[in-house]
């Protein structure tokens, strides 16, 4: 027998993705021999630089990781600077920052779902190449990711980097009135959010069913996870954002920028939607739900490229749950709860478009920070990811080449992968041998 | 074949956070109608599609922190017949400068556990420290209109329109209250470059200087004006080590401030 051939498949700017990382697959004949996600965007060392800042300024700096998801690294940097000062933010100013990150997620589910993925779906290089054919279809996604946008400038100020989220809750807060002025743009997004879970759920899915453990933050009220809750699983954990460190251990590899974030003697694990969606299910609220049931979704999703529909489902759920917000706001009194720093260590977890993200911080008696601990989502998808590739090059290795790179580069992006965030974090070669 | 050709724009990343070359895509308005306009030739976080240069017009967002990267950016420079830089990482650095105050390889060991893997340059420098470039578009993030604007002027052969003021002009325009002398809020506003809408001011906080130095601020001024509100010398140092470090007024200011 001729001695197999080996091939390498490969991808040295992975495109539609946030931040440069690269694919490599090597195989000989069908076996698989090497699956690496590598990722070489430059490191930043914001951890490093957090030191001797003040905790004040922490929700500015966080910010800057990431300009697809700020209010996230606000939210999770605010949480836990509250936790080491002893304060609790409730009420309406909790639901504003709900509000403002239900914002965030419209804006980032509807960038990837209409500009990053579903042009692999519909066989285009972009959206605006796919606009070209099916207008209506980017028409309505650019509408989505336009209302998510204006819900952000609102509260937050602007889109990118909003100046108005700080520990303890914000600069100002708006009026009942300001927030009354988006109701009609929220409602008639809501209609293309629903019409955007039908679509997708038309779409053809490559059939890959993976056992991953699936982590995410489960509310100890009745919420779909947004801005807090506790850390759970579907093997059986339970655990407060301050016992992360415990559970958790970040480890370096030689082929990335960013570190791969393991379940201390499980392994690895996947956060993100579907994460979300299989754990909470139960607290969608019923029209996201009778979407998702509609859908083919009734409780549990375990095929990576399905997750265009869950990240849809969540895109309405979030319309609904900012329409929620709004109905019931009345102005807080004060625009922040007063903190008062003493020597301590904060931790704070929410749940990013991709998935959970822990801050932890040490911070002095006059508020100086003396350490900082960020573990983006992407960097705990790393390894999910790679072990998806691997699975999925097993199963299809009888592709043409050019036919697999490209549905491995899809099944990349199935995770929305934010680089710019993990590197403290992407580049696909397939090779063949 | 039609003889015009589309005026092509390509779309370059370096050590940044994406937020700027995003805005381009927050366009939702604007978005299919410049599609139409311009061959968007390379925009990899948009598209797959690589169309080789040369490009008329190159947006670079983020700064050069490798040496790989430093190679990259004369690559882009020879393929391009109008280089525009994006937000403050290109233009003066980013906040990732901060690192030019300090040992880097101690950053690294920080975060890193085995610091031989990674391969960072001691300094993160702006664009325009490698090549010429001929326009820089302020802010942290870029004001989208700001950059419809500059791709507008720049297909048409014309200079952006791009104010150079401070932003106390854009709080006046605004009818703001000054959060300053009414609130005795600190802030960097008289220094800092216009292109906002002076929104931290609107949101009842002192501006922190995130367009940058505007045209010869006087920075001595305000240290002794915001000295006056209280801060102490580390704390006026840590109001110019924002996202514009390296910016050399806010620079030379906060290294004045630490000699005493």
């Amino acid at each position: 027998m001729a001695e197999a051939r080996t091939r390498t498949i490969k991808a040295d700017y992975l495109a539609r993705v946030e931040g440069e990382g690269a694919m490599y697959v090597r195989l000989r004949g069908d076996e698989v021999l090497d699956v690496k996600l590598r990722i070489y965007e430059p490191p930043r060392f914001f951890e490093a630089f957090l030191r001797g800042r003040s905790f004040m300024e922490a929700t500015d700096i966080t910010a800057r990781i990431c300009g697809i998801c700020p209010v996230a690294y606000q939210t999770s940097a605010a949480q836990a600077l509250e936790d080491a000062c002893g304060a609790t933010v409730d009420g309406q100013l909790r639901a504003l920052r709900r509000l403002i990150y239900c914002g965030e997620w419209i804006e980032s589910h509807g960038l990837h779902v209409y500009m990053l993925h579903a042009p692999d779906f519909l066989g285009y290089e972009s959206a605006m190449e796919m606009a070209r054919d099916h207008p209506e279809i980017v028409e309505r996604g650019l509408r989505l990711k336009k209302a998510g946008n204006a819900l952000i400038a609102l509260v937050g100020g602007r889109e990118v980097h909003p100046i108005n989220v700080r520990p303890g809750g914000f600069y100002r807060v708006p009026t009942k009135a300001e927030l009354g002025r988006l109701v009609d743009t929220l409602e008639r997004a809501r209609e293309d959010a629903l019409e955007t879970v039908r679509w997708a759920a038309g779409l053809e899915f490559p059939k890959l069913d993976l056992e991953h453990e699936v982590v995410a933050l489960r509310s100890e009220t009745d919420e779909y996870p947004i801005d807090d809750g506790r850390i759970v699983s579907d093997h059986g954990m339970d655990i407060a954002a301050s016992e992360f460190d415990d559970t958790f251990v970040e480890e370096q590899v030689p082929h990335s920028n960013a570190l791969h974030c393991r379940i201390r003697e499980r392994g690895s694990y996947l956060a993100g939607p579907l994460a979300r969606f299989t754990l909470n299910f139960d607290r969608l609220s019923p029209l996201a739900r009778d979407a998702a049931v509609d859908a083919g979704l009734d409780g549990a999703c375990r095929n990576p490229f399905q997750s265009i529909v869950v990240r849809s489902v969540e895109i309405l759920y979030a319309f609904d749950e900012a329409l929620r917000v709004i109905a019931e706001y009345e102005p807080p009194d004060r625009a922040a709860v007063e903190l008062e720093p003493g020597p301590a260590i904060g931790f704070g977890v929410s749940e990013a478009p991709r998935g959970l993200l822990y801050h932890r911080y040490e911070i002095d008696g006059e508020g100086t920070i003396k350490d900082a601990k960020i573990v983006p989502p992407t960097s705990q998808n790393q390894a999910a990811i790679e072990q998806d590739l691997y699975a999925f090059v097993a199963q299809h290795a009888g592709l043409p080449d050019g036919e697999l790179s490209l549905r491995c580069e899809q099944a990349i992006r199935n995770y929305d992968p934010c680089i710019s965030c993990a590197t403290h974090f992407l580049q696909l070669d397939v090779e063949r041998e | 074949m039609d003889g015009e050709r589309k005026p092509r724009l390509a779309v370059w990343k370096f050590a940044s956070c994406d937020g700027c070359q995003l805005s381009l895509l927050d366009c939702e308005d604007e978005l299919l109608a410049l599609a139409d306009r311009i061959e968007i030739a390379y925009f990899l976080e948009a598209t797959r599609a690589a169309v080789d240069g040369p490009y008329d017009l190159s947006l670079v967002e983020g700064s050069i922190t490798t040496e790989a990267d430093a190679e990259r950016i004369r690559e882009v420079r020879r393929l391009s017949k109008r280089v525009v830089t994006i937000g403050v990482c290109a233009t003066a650095g980013g906040i990732q400068a901060l690192r030019n105050f300090a040992d880097v390889e101690e950053f690294v060991s920080v975060v890193y556990a085995t610091p031989d893997y990674i391969s960072t340059l001691a300094t993160s420098t702006p664009i325009s420290a490698h090549i010429p470039v001929d326009f820089e578009l302020q802010g942290c993030p870029i004001d989208k209109r700001q950059l419809l604007e500059v791709i507008s002027a720049f297909l048409a052969d014309r200079r952006p329109a791009i104010a150079p003021h401070s932003v106390c002009i854009e709080c006046k325009r605004r009818g703001n209250v000054c959060v300053m002398v009414a609130h005795g809020t600190p802030c960097l506003g008289p220094v800092t470059h216009a292109g906002c809408g002076a929104l931290c001011p609107t949101y009842d906080r002192g501006c922190y200087g995130c367009f940058g130095p505007m045209e010869t601020p006087n920075t001595a001024s305000l240290s002794e004006w915001m000295g006056g509100l209280g801060l102490e010398t580390p704390d006026l140092v840590r109001k110019y080590r924002q996202m514009y470090n390296a910016a050399e007024p806010f620079r030379s200011e906060s290294e004045a401030l630490e000699r005493g």
